[in-house]
């Protein structure tokens, strides 16, 4: 995946200025930033869900922009998504919703989708809970269900975004090998979004770290660690005041107060 | 002063024709995946259940109440004229040409109406809908237009069936409470029943199925996705519902008379 000069602007506010990246086949690659600098708004840009204003964004040298409605859709069956909350089906069980894409793409007989699913299922260590309704998963398991059901039609690409927000430690822990093993052993590539800095460091082959509407830093997570630049610093350490300032901006304090009285 | 205000009177009609050419293109757009999802017709058999079957219970309490109330009201008033024994014909017709449709539509707006925009509205807030997406799955097709199938082919039947009940409510109050004598009764309503106001009765419900379904899955559909945006895609469904179907009542039964 190449992306150049990526613009985007929503609402008349420039969310990215000018992005370029490049994701390696077979890596995982982290792309984080502070709350609020697009990161998401890219996922839907590199996956055809929004249109770039400016700039190119190639998969497998197939321009995004230059795609039918039905070139996006075939794009997108050699990729697989994994939402913040896992997004699955409510009304499905977890066996109908990792079954779903195979349902809606092929006409595999029920015997050979049935082993299919289980085989997603224990490669994320679920197959003891197919029969579990969405309500009834914890968010970790949740998370892991949609993996294995990203991953059911074997697609090249796999996306995630935050996976690890809102998991206790062993669920983050289980995440974050699964992220590994699913890539390495299933020879996918792999783009983590997430603004957790240290567990996706230990995953991750190489990051991009985004900021006021482009990339201010890019390499393994070892040179973005001993960046001495204030911006990345801030990010990277998780200091509480620096580029990104710790006020909101606001009027001066003793004049908002005699505003106010 | 005259000048804002006329401003505003544009504006809003301005919106009023964007929402009307939103809404005429979405509906285009259905029907023409219509044909694909009747090939998978299980989609559409589970959604006229989800649409009809449960609404049953409320249509047929409904459709009772509404018959005893014409039963009890058209009985005073035709004892006034002398004639209760054309309490059948009068309670038959109300029924059938206007209270059955009109009321079961509402009814319709308020239950199926009601839980379907809130169903996609949901999707769409938990993402359930973009992940269709990226599975390279049309929601449109997979989803909405299942749902709006299955209300259009919900609304003649639970109309039928509103007016059925309707009638035996008519019937319970009339002869067994006021006296109106049995045969009487039914055989006024047949002579004075014909096809075409069956008909206009059938027409009027099926207008009303595809209006009620079309806004129902078209708020939810675009419903914003917050707990608010939800609660707001809801409450238009029915108060939107509630406005077309009257209108197009009027429509329909100058049209038809």
């Amino acid at each position: 995946m190449r992306v150049r000069g990526l613009h985007y602007s929503f609402a008349q506010r420039a969310i990215f200025t000018g992005i370029d990246l490049d994701i390696d086949r077979g890596s995982v690659t982290a792309v984080m930033g502070p709350s609020g600098t697009g990161k998401t708004t890219l996922l839907r840009l590199l996956t055809g869900q929004l249109q770039a204003d400016r700039g190119v964004i190639e998969v497998e040298g197939e321009d995004v922009a230059k795609l039918s409605r039905a070139g996006i859709y075939r794009m997108r069956r050699r990729m697989g998504m994994l939402f913040q909350n896992g997004a699955l089906l409510t009304d499905l069980d977890v066996y109908e919703n990792v079954a779903f894409p195979l349902r809606e793409h092929t006409r595999l007989p029920e015997r050979l989708l049935r082993h299919v699913v289980l085989a997603k299922l224990q490669a994320v260590g679920l197959r003891g809970a197919y029969r579990l309704m969405p309500a009834e998963l914890s968010g970790g398991m949740a998370r892991r269900v949609a993996m294995a059901r990203a991953i059911v039609m074997d697609p090249q690409l796999l996306i995630y975004d935050e996976p690890f927000v809102g998991l206790d430690p062993i669920s983050l822990g289980v995440v974050l090998r699964l992220i590994r093993r699913l890539n390495d052993t299933l020879g996918l590539t792999s783009i983590v979004v997430s603004h957790d800095v240290h567990d996706l460091s230990t995953v991750a082959d190489s990051c991009y770290l985004l900021s006021g509407g482009g990339v201010i830093a890019s390499g393994p997570p070892g040179t973005l660690a001993t960046d001495t630049r204030e911006d990345v610093r801030q990010f990277m350490h998780g200091l509480p005041d620096g580029p990104v300032p710790f006020h909101y901006p606001a009027p001066e304090y003793v004049e908002q107060l005699r505003q106010l009285r | 002063m005259l000048a804002s205000l006329t401003r505003e009177i544009l504006q809003s009609l301005r919106v009023a024709l964007q929402a009307l050419g939103a809404y005429a293109l979405f509906f285009v757009r259905l029907l023409g995946e219509v044909p694909r999802t009747l090939l998978r017709f299980g989609l559409v058999v589970e959604q006229v259940h989800n649409a009809g079957a449960l609404s049953l219970v409320i249509i047929m309490l409904s459709g009772l109440f509404v018959g005893m109330v014409l039963g009890l009201q058209g009985f005073d008033l035709l004892e006034r004229f002398g004639s209760e024994e054309s309490l059948g014909s009068a309670a038959a017709l109300g029924l059938l040409k206007e209270l059955g449709p009109v009321v079961t539509a509402l009814l319709f707006a308020g239950r199926a109406g009601t839980a379907l925009a809130s169903e996609l509205g949901l999707m769409r807030a938990t993402d359930q809908l973009a992940a269709m997406e990226m599975m390279a799955v049309d929601p449109v097709r997979r989803v909405v237009v299942p749902r709006f199938l299955g209300g259009v082919l919900s609304m003649p039947l639970l109309a039928a069936i509103f007016s059925l009940i309707g009638i035996f409510g008519a019937q319970l109050v009339g002869v067994q409470l006021m006296g109106v004598d049995s045969g009487q009764f039914w055989s006024q309503m047949r002579s004075a029943v014909e096809f075409g106001d069956v008909m206009e009765g059938v027409v009027k419900s099926c207008v009303f199925g595809v209006s009620c379904s079309l806004i129902a899955v078209y708020e939810g559909y675009h419903a914003v996705p917050t707990a608010e945006g939800v609660g707001r895609a809801t409450t238009r469904t029915v108060v939107i519902s509630s406005v077309v179907v009257l209108l197009l009542d009027y429509l329909l039964t100058a049209a038809m008379l």
